[in-house]
């Protein structure tokens, strides 16, 4: 948990919960046939924003859609300086992914790197129709050509600093923060 | 270079540079290798059956001692893993003409490879390797010491089906002296908790095998009423010639895994074998493909637990590939 | 001849004669003219002053393994003769099983001329007790003795065939010659590799259990006890056969042993880690055989320490432990590791270690040295008793550098050694050993 005087909360519970709102009302938008999204959310804390922003749309649209999740640690392009970490999370795709319209969740969009890593693990799984992405914020910092289809939001960040999305099942609230590096949860 | 070094390292496991057994590891590492090996299992049930996480990477399967089983598992799990790799066989190769292994290892350094997966018919070959040369070691078997691989397949196969490895009755039946599945066993399964018992002939129980901390049960009937797991290990033929049991027809009778025996266990019971099962022998037909038998699991598990070794041996440590390419110049 | 050599100024230590003080020596045309406080040299004698070490009759090794001929690149005969006096022995008895074995007079006449010029230790030949050493016909045994061999043995290989043995025990009284007897049963050692027990089966190697040494030892206790015949039980390695030794000696046999320093030093545990440097044969046993074994030589149960020097080269060491042949050095650190079995622990006296070293084996093999007596050979040794010093297996003066003791810091350091009044060797120090202002050394080169 971040100190209160060392991190900024950007978006509350609240501000976060109606940005997620808007996202899912800009996925309805552009996606006339629900029944062919599936959210894949990014390990860690993109698998919770990708199901909550699954209920929402089943709120605003009334379609049920399903969920996945994908963990690119295998995926990394910087395996050889960072070395393995022990325990990597599992990649569960409850459909087969050919034809469908897959939307890639996560929290921060940084250097985009993350962003690769799992459209390279996807295009192991299968073919899908269109492949976009969804992001809580987007901090800048782009290493890669890789923009967000769909964005909640824009944080300016100084050096030295990060954002943390706090999501309930890890962190036990929702919140967007501006924190040092090193307190980085 | 210094082989295994028990602390720290990039793996967060603190395996070090090589893995020539698990009697230097500590409960936490082996459990913590087999959580890595949960993820990889769900690679292979992929259609494409492979990531990128070691692209690039070289590794030899040096086989210095035949194996089908053990080098197509270790091969299988190098390519899902996307690295590059070489066989090495005795025969036909610089080995046959009388090359020492220090020199083959030397050769090998010099033509640039990250790993190597080597399998021996010395006791000690992967050890020695390991401390010549800076790439990782993977012992897939020296001599009558260890073969770690095999041992976290079947401490994954037991957790898979149990649940747990700790406070259960494993029994080691058959060729424990000549055995290294049954000393990587017996290391891997005590240090995890376990209660170790081992059954066979005394001719083929090693002398001063209490003394690891195992239990002798010397009739196979007592091993079944009292274990939760039985692992059966293979009769090799040899032991025949070699005066260690009279007849394989004897031997099967008097401790051969059969039906009948299995049917009087007093509670659930499982059956592993390191295969390849001379069946009639060591193990019936009956067992082998019955209710009792995990021995396919195991196959399918071995891809996966060799994925993550190699997995957390590959990275390594930045300051150990920065002093392996000091050694090289 | 060459010039009178008078030794002041050093701690004569003695057993034989029970003397043990500050004294001088002179030698005279190779043999100890005198011994004792006061003595006088003559005006051409080479004056050399030691400064308060310790002069002692030389060492005596009755067990090494010269390789030549055939595997001269681990050991000839002249670096092993110069690797033995730089441990400190000014004699040694070599082995048969070379490539060819000394099975003959002619080989035995080599071995000795060879041993002649290497001028280190005197080199005696012990001959093959059977042809080729397949332990089936006895060689020419009188022929052997009439060449210069000292005993017979088959080393290497046990004399498995009781037949033979018996044999070799009556015909040897003849010449009043020992049988040295690698005791070993090979169906029960099988192939072993080290010793049978918990570190051979954590590590898979192959053990070889104690009864492989105990089963022929008492055997041959037996049907020395039944010959009369000189039995030298070679390498004793477990506490089951020091208990037929005892055994036998107790009913009257003539049966003597020796123990190897490594086996006094060591046990099975040097081997983790397939340390090939620890892999002999017989293997090193467990802490209570080491015990058992002190004990032994302290109270004379053992006769005497012999070191198996057993060169092998370093790439034939540097491999598998399986394929990695069998044998240590021992020459050059046999004396340190035995005062830091022996002395430091408080088990023997100097003085017994020097027993054990010189005047015992003298003694059981009925050798006119391992003593300073006026009369005897003049071959003496000079060590520092206190000198505590790191092995350091490059400078040895022997052609292998095969120790399990690298690193190892011991007590108790040759300076230097005489035979037959020549100086065969000198501790290389920057400064001179010895005091300065004593007479500067002569060098003699080899003879």
């Amino acid at each position: 948990m971040p100190v209160a005087s060392e991190a900024e909360v950007l978006l509350d519970e609240e501000q976060t919960d109606a940005t997620l709102k808007d996202l899912a009302r800009q996925l309805l938008e552009r996606e006339p046939d629900p029944a062919e999204l599936l959210l894949v959310g990014i390990r860690r804390r993109g698998v919770e924003l990708a199901e909550r922003l699954a209920t929402e749309v089943e709120a605003q649209g009334g379609v049920a859609i399903p969920t996945g999740s994908l963990d690119i640690t295998l995926y990394r392009d910087d395996f050889g300086q960072i070395g393995p970490k022990p325990v990597i999370g599992s990649t569960e795709l409850p459909v087969e992914i050919t034809g469908l319209h897959v939307v890639i969740v996560d929290d921060v969009l940084h250097t985009g790197r993350t962003t690769r890593a799992a459209l390279n693990e996807l295009s192991d799984f299968g073919r899908p129709r269109k492949i976009e992405l969804c992001t809580l914020v987007d901090r800048g910092g782009r290493e890669l050509p890789i923009q967000p289809d769909y964005l909640g939001c824009r944080f300016e960040v100084a050096p030295g600093e990060e954002i943390a999305v706090s999501v309930p099942s890890i962190d036990g609230e929702l919140s967007v923060r501006r924190v040092p590096v090193e307190r980085k949860k | 270079m210094t082989a295994n070094t028990t602390n720290g390292g990039a793996d967060g496991l603190g395996l070090g540079k090589d893995l020539t057994g698990l009697q230097q590891l500590t409960c936490e590492q082996i459990e913590g290798i087999l959580d890595t090996a949960e993820p990889f299992k769900e690679i292979s049930e992929r259609r494409i059956k492979k990531v990128p996480v070691l692209r690039g990477k070289t590794i030899v399967n040096l086989f210095l001692e035949p194996s089908t089983r053990t080098r197509i598992s270790f091969e299988f799990a190098e390519k899902r893993l996307s690295a590059d790799t070489v066989n090495i066989a005795s025969s036909g190769s610089s080995v046959e003409k009388g090359e020492s292994l220090v020199d083959t290892a030397r050769n090998l350094e010099a033509m640039r490879i990250d790993m190597v997966v080597i399998r021996h018919g010395s006791s000690g070959a992967a050890q020695f390797l390991a401390d010549r040369i800076p790439s990782n070691v993977i012992n897939a078997g020296d001599g009558q010491h260890e073969h770690p691989t095999q041992a976290l397949l079947d401490l994954l196969t037991i957790r898979d089906r149990l649940g747990s490895i700790a406070g259960r009755r494993v029994c080691i039946v058959g060729d424990v002296r000549h055995s290294r599945v049954a000393r990587s066993d017996i290391w891997g399964l005590m240090r995890c908790g376990a209660e170790v018992a081992v059954c066979g002939p005394k001719t083929l129980i090693p002398m001063g095998i209490e003394e690891l901390g195992v239990t002798v049960l010397s009739r196979v009937e007592e091993a079944i009423e009292w274990a939760e797991v039985l692992y059966v290990l293979r009769l090799q033929l040899e032991r025949m010639d070699a005066g260690f049991v009279p007849s394989l027809r004897e031997y099967n009778r008097f401790f051969g895994v059969s039906r009948e025996r299995l049917e009087r266990a007093p509670g659930d019971i499982v059956v592993l074998h390191p295969g390849p099962m001379n069946r009639g022998v060591e193990i019936d037909s009956d067992v082998a493909d019955g209710p009792w038998s995990l021995i396919l699991p195991q196959v399918t598990n071995g891809v996966a637990v060799r994925m993550a070794v190699l997995y957390l041996l590959a990275g390594g440590s930045p300051e150990r590939a920065e002093s392996a390419k000091e050694a090289r110049e | 001849m060459s010039r009178p050599v008078l030794i002041t100024g050093g701690r004569l230590l003695d057993p034989s004669q029970e003397l043990d003080g500050p004294g001088a020596l002179l030698i005279r045309n190779g043999r100890i003219e005198a011994c004792g406080r006061d003595i006088v040299g003559p005006d051409d004698a080479e004056v050399v002053d030691v400064d308060g070490l310790v002069v002692a009759p030389g060492f005596i090794d009755v067990h090494v393994h010269f390789r030549e001929p055939g595997d001269e690149h681990k050991e000839t005969i002249g670096s092993g003769a110069r690797s033995a006096a730089a441990g400190g022995f000014t004699t040694v008895w070599t082995m048969p099983n070379t490539d060819p074995p000394i099975d003959d007079p002619a080989a035995v006449g080599f071995v000795r001329g060879a041993g002649e010029r290497a001028g280190g230790a005197r080199v005696y030949p012990v001959g093959a007790a059977s042809r080729g050493l397949e332990g089936e016909k006895m060689t020419e045994v009188g022929e052997l003795v009439a060449a210069g061999a000292v005993a017979v043995s088959d080393d290497g290989n046990p004399i498995w065939n009781a037949g033979l043995l018996r044999r070799l025990l009556e015909y040897t009284q003849t010449f009043d010659i020992p049988v040295l007897q690698h005791a070993e049963d090979t169906g029960l050692s099988c192939g072993g590799v080290m010793n049978e027990g918990k570190v051979a089966t954590a590590l898979g190697l192959r053990g070889a259990p104690n009864a492989a040494e105990s089963c022929m030892v008492a055997r041959d206790c037996y049907i020395a006890e039944l010959t009369g015949g000189h039995l030298h039980v070679c390498h004793v390695s477990t506490r089951e056969a020091v208990e037929q030794v005892r055994r036998a000696k107790e009913c009257g046999a003539h049966v003597t042993a020796e123990v190897t320093p490594h086996h006094l030093a060591l046990t099975e545990d040097a081997v983790h880690g397939y340390r090939t440097e620890a892999k002999m044969n017989p293997p090193l046993r467990t802490e209570e055989d080491r015990q058992s074994l002190l004990d032994a030589l302290v109270d004379g149960t053992i006769d005497v320490i012999a070191t198996d020097h057993a060169p092998h080269h370093y790439e034939e060491k540097e491999r598998e432990f399986d394929d990695a042949p069998f044998g240590v050095v021992g020459l050059e650190t046999a004396l340190g590791v035995a005062m830091l079995e022996l002395v430091e622990s408080g088990r023997l006296s100097l003085g017994g270690v020097v027993d054990r070293l010189s005047c015992a084996p003298a003694r059981i093999m009925g050798l006119d040295v391992g003593t300073l007596r006026p009369g005897a050979r003049g071959d003496i040794v000079v060590f520092d008793p206190a000198e505590r010093w790191t092995v350091d297996a490059s400078t040895f003066m022997s052609g292998s550098r095969n120790t399990p003791f690298v690193g190892k810091e011991l007590v108790g350091r040759v300076r230097a050694t005489w035979v037959a009044g020549e100086r065969r060797y000198e501790l290389p120090r920057e400064a001179s050993p010895f005091r300065e202002g004593a007479p500067p050394y002569v060098g003699q080169g080899s003879v």
